[in-house]
Parts: C-alpha cells; structure tokens; sequence
C-alpha cells in the first residue's frame, strides 16, 4: 500500500481521535496511566490502520499478524485504538475499569477475548512473542513440507524502556537471537520513565541500541511520532532475514498534551476529574495538537 | 490387601521389586504423545536428560527448544507457543519451575488460560545429596492456589506416563509433579488412572477401614508398606492413591471419611498448604473428622540419602503407622 501524504495525514487524525478517546475514558475511569499510551497513540494508530494484516469483524483469523503487548498498563491506548479499528463499539471505552468490564484496568484475555494477551507484571510479553515465533516458524516449516505455501506472518510485540529492567526481558532478547527469528518485530517505546523517575537515574539502559545489537538483533533507531519514518522502519524489519528486529522508537511521553509532555509523573496519573482546568486543557490541546495539526474539525 | 480390581503389581511387597524412577516415566509419556499429536512441543532450562526430555529432543528437534537456564522464559514462551495451538510441556526441576517464576505462571499461563503443562521434576526430600536448595516442598501449595491450575502427582513411573498422555489433551494448564529417584512400581499398564479421580489401593479383607490413609506420590509404597504391617497387628485401614491434588476427587475423600471417621495424609512436602491440606478443607466442609499429617514440618531438607530424609523428616513407614494408631485413638 502507498503511503502517501494523504494517508499520513488520516493516520495523524486518526492518532487525534485516540488521544481524546484515551483522556476521555482515564478521565471517566478516574484511575490508570497517562503519559504511555498518549506516547504510543501514534504507533498504535499506524499499526492498526495500516501495518497489520488483521480483520476487526473476524478477529479470530488464524492467518493474521499477532500484536503482544508486553507492558499492560498502557492499554487505554490498545483499547481506544481497537474500537476505532472496529473491535468493539467507541461507547464502550467509558467502561474502563470499572465492574462488569471488558475493558480490565490491565487487559485480560477472559474478559476481551479479542487480546493475544493478558498482561500488566512486565518483562514476559517479549517472551510469549518469542514462543508465538517459534510456533509459527514450527507451522510455516510443516506447511512447506505438504507443498502449501505458508503465509508469512509477523509476531510484533510492543515494549516499553522500562521493562528492560526485567531479567525476563533480557532471556528474551537472548532466545530471540539464538534462534533467528526473522518473523519476530519488536517496537520498544523508548520515553524515558517509569514510575520513580527517567530511566536514566532508576536503571541506566544506554547504550540500549548496542545491547540489542550485542545480542544479534538488528536494531533500528526512528522518532516515534514520525509516520513516514516508522512506516519505512517496519518495512525494513520485514525485510531483514537472518535476525528479529528491534524498532527503538523515540516517543514523547504524554505526547500531544502540552503539560503532560516529558514529565515523569504523569506515568501513572490519570488527569483529575475535580481539576477541570487540566481535562479542559487536555482535549483542547487534542483538539488541535497545539495547533501543530488540523482538527478534523477545522 | 491390595484392591484386587486395580491390578496393581503383584510383586510390590517383594525384596527385589522393580525399580524405576517417576521422571523416567514422563519421558516416555511425552515421547509416545509426541508421536500422537504433532502439536505437542517441548521446552527445557537446560536440565533436557535429567527431566527426561532427551527422549523427546532426540526424536522431535524440531519441536523441542531449549531455553538455557532461564525458567521465567521457558514458561512464558511456553505460553506463545500455546497461543499458536501447540501443546507444550515444559520441564526444569520443581524448585526453580515453578519455584522461581511463580508469577510468570500464573498471568501468562494460568490467568492468560494457556494450555501448558509445567513439569515440575526432581520435587521433594527424596531429590537427596543435592541439599535443601534442590529439594522442592512447597510446590503443591503454590501451584494449587492457583485460580485455572490443575495439579497431578503421580506415584510411580507407569503413573507418570498415564499422566503425560492424559495432560496432553485436558484444556486446562497443569501442573505434573515428578521425582528424581528410582522408586517402586506400584500399579501396572491394566491398573485404571483418571486425571481427577482417587483410586483405593489397600484395602480390608472384610469389613470396615477404621482408618483412611491418603498419599500422593512415590510415598504410596511406604503407606502401603504401613499398612500390611497393621494389617497384622489387627488395624484395618484403607489407602486411598490421591494423585490429582487438583481438581481434588471431594466424593472419593468424604466417602473414605464416612467410612473411616479418621484420616491421615501422607506426602513429600511441607504439611502447610499441601495435599493435606487441601484434604483438610474437603472434610472441614463436607464432613470433619481427627486428621493427622505427615509431611515436612516447617523445616527446610538438608544432604542425605532419600531414605535417610524420609526417616528424619518422619515420613518413613513407622511415622506413618504411628500417625494411623494417634489418630484412632482420637476417633470419637
């Protein structure tokens, strides 16, 4: 599929539309994370509406892409992002956390059967991708043998910075290596929290890249709100035979709301119902990005 | 006597009776699913001879992954590969799986409703010169907690490979406990094995069972040891082979309860939390009778042969026998 300057610019209002869904529905939640799922809104959006191969009215399809969210906790972002996609009604987005849900405060496959996952306690989702890679190579290598061709599919996982603190992480990456997984895509939401402070003073990552790469992964740097450059990152990770790769995407905490961005202590703090200013604030700053694009309803 | 109708081996009770360890007969189990089902993959912390997974490896390569000493990741990769239709057991020893990726197991096998057999090898005293780091006695009581966790603990080999074959195509998650030693054959091909359902494995020639005696795993031969003994002493009781920890058979424990207005449990773990436990709670709601426990009593194992701990921690035939007479003398 071309991806040209119009379909940027329907992701960049489609990635709008997320972020008011995601302010709106912590606000009516009254609890849960802010500054992740603000930062991943334009990744989720590229992904959902242009990367994976998957069918919102058939979401069962044996033959899609599989999308593991590793780090649960952003999942207003994965929510919001699946009911603009068609997964389940927009309504239902108000539902978010609260009794009776299907939207769990971190996703549960029980309640949402339409998750690959169930996640939250971080460090395992690399490793369940990395077990749904082997299980597919396994399937592709029968597939071939009885003459069929086996339909290339891509197990992507999303990670955040901080879970590289997780020895669980780390048996991941190495497994991954070992065992070249060229089907196996991973996009690391490089944002620099987590909830005592930036990774920097908490767990020191750098040089993250050369980690990767010391663990044979190839390893790819790109801003994580620029959708041309995501768009040619993945292409290349399809592309890359011999080697699982790693998308280290630069993304802006809180991105999109002024006074959320690239302060820490919006990881886990939901906008306050009673302070109107900041919720007012938020969904106008929404409305236009601060003015850096257009509001579909300019 | 021996329940007649299970056909259990006629040469238990014999000096030279034949000796086989429990994992050994997982690995067969494993290896004959694998030819049965192509689904079935196998995943190892680099213990592959030792869990006897090697049988599987050699055969099955291309099903097989070794993971390297990382138990967090074998279960959790255990789980992807489940989310893709594939049946996999995973095994390291049941200290360090599910000893150290307790959590693990439970969000992405358990919560996350993967079908995943974790084998837990090497579990109890009996594991020996090892020492106290190696010798699981509280994996019952954390498996068992566990909301979607069924937990299987067979008493010998042949139990073990009837365990392997029966997991590979349950729904749920479980859990199959497995120990290192060699130990006794106790049952045979013919005799009946169900996931869920306890079996009487020693039993009056006539009459009532004054005591109920419940085992899971290779200490069944020292119950019943315990209870040929009794027999000639004039004490009549009834074994009773609780293999599925969980889901616990609650008919066949409250019946043996009824019978017997007395119970003692025998396992290879810490009393806290453990089979007996869990037999506790069956009979404190259904039917309360005096119970009496043998297990490990708070205390972490040490070096020593297998018999050596199993005499010291007071889980040997005499410590059994004289739980059955404290108990008896407690019936009301």
């Amino acid at each position: 599929m071309l991806f040209t300057d119009e379909k940027i610019l329907e992701l960049e209002l489609k990635a709008n539309d997320i972020r008011k869904s995601i302010i709106e529905m912590l606000l009516e939640a009254g609890s849960g994370h802010t500054a992740g799922p603000l930062g991943m809104a334009d990744i989720f959006t590229l992904f959902y509406f242009h990367i994976l191969r998957h069918d919102p009215k058939n979401p069962s399809w044996e033959e899609r892409d599989r999308l593991v969210l590793s780090n649960g906790h952003i999942c207003p972002v994965l929510y919001a992002t699946m009911a603009h996609a068609g997964y389940f009604p927009l309504e239902e987005l108000k539902t978010l956390r609260k009794f009776g849900t299907r939207l769990q405060g971190h996703p549960h496959r029980e309640y949402m059967p339409w998750l690959e996952n169930s996640s939250g306690p971080l460090g395992a989702g690399l490793s369940q991708a990395v077990g749904m890679a082997l299980a597919d190579r396994i399937d592709g290598s029968t597939s071939s043998a009885t003459g069929e061709k086996a339909i290339d599919k891509f197990i992507y996982c999303f990670m955040s910075d901080g879970e590289h603190d997780e020895g669980n992480s780390w048996e991941a990456i190495m497994l991954a290596g070992k065992n070249k997984l060229r089907n196996l895509i991973v996009v690391v939401d490089r944002n620099n929290i987590q909830i005592d402070g930036f990774t920097e003073n908490i767990m020191p990552l750098e040089p993250l890249a050369d980690k990767w790469r010391a663990f044979n992964w190839h390893v790819i740097e790109v801003g994580g709100h620029d959708f041309r450059a995501l768009n040619e990152a993945v292409e290349e990770a399809q592309a890359i035979y011999e080697k699982p790769t790693v998308i280290i995407a630069h993304t802006i905490p809180g991105k999109g709301v002024k006074e959320f961005e690239r302060d820490y202590k919006w990881h886990g703090y939901d906008p306050d119902p009673k302070d109107k200013i900041d919720y007012a604030m938020a969904l106008k700053e929404l409305r236009t990005l601060g003015g850096k694009i257009r509001s579909e309803h300019q | 006597m021996l329940n007649p109708k299970l056909k259990l081996n006629p040469k238990i009770f014999n000096s030279d009776v034949e000796q086989v360890s429990i994992r050994k007969g997982f690995g067969e189990g494993l290896l004959k699913t694998g030819e049965e089902d192509k689904n079935v993959v196998a995943l190892c912390a680099d213990l592959t001879e030792s869990t006897m997974m090697n049988l599987f490896a050699l055969k099955f390569p291309e099903r097989f992954v070794e993971i390297g000493v990382a138990e967090q990741n074998l279960v959790t990769v255990a789980s992807g590969m489940a989310a893709m239709g594939k049946i996999p057991f995973c095994s390291s020893y049941a200290m360090f799986s599910p000893g150290r990726n307790w959590e693990q197991i439970r969000t992405t096998i358990a919560y996350n409703d993967r079908k995943v057999v974790v084998v837990g090898s090497h579990a109890g005293i009996s594991v020996g010169p090892d020492g106290g780091t190696h010798q699981a006695l509280e994996d019952i009581a954390m498996m068992r907690v566990m909301p979607n966790m069924d937990v299987v603990s067979p008493c010998d080999a042949i139990e073990a490979k009837k365990a392997t074959l029966l997991l590979a195509k349950t729904k749920k998650p479980a859990y199959l406990r497995l120990a290192r030693e060699k130990t006794p054959i106790i049952t045979t091909e013919e005799t009946s094995f169900d996931i869920g359902k306890a079996e009487i494995y020693w039993m009056p020639d006539v009459g009532l069972a004054q005591v109920g005696v419940i085992v899971t795993g290779s200490l069944m031969y020292k119950a019943l040891l315990a209870a040929k003994e009794l027999e000639n002493e004039g004490i009549k009781i009834k074994v009773m082979n609780l293999a599925t920890i969980k889901p616990i058979d609650v008919d066949a424990v409250v019946s043996l309860a009824k019978e017997t207005k007395a119970i003692v449990t025998v396992e290879e773990h810490q009393i806290a939390g453990g089979m007996g436990s869990a037999v506790a709670e069956v009979l404190a709601q259904n039917f309360p009778v005096p119970m009496e426990f043998i297990g490990v009593q708070d205390l972490f194992g040490q070096s020593g042969t297998p018999d050596e701990l199993v005499e010291h921690y007071g889980m040997g035939v005499k410590s059994i026998k004289e739980a059955v007479r404290k108990v008896l003398g407690r019936k009301i």
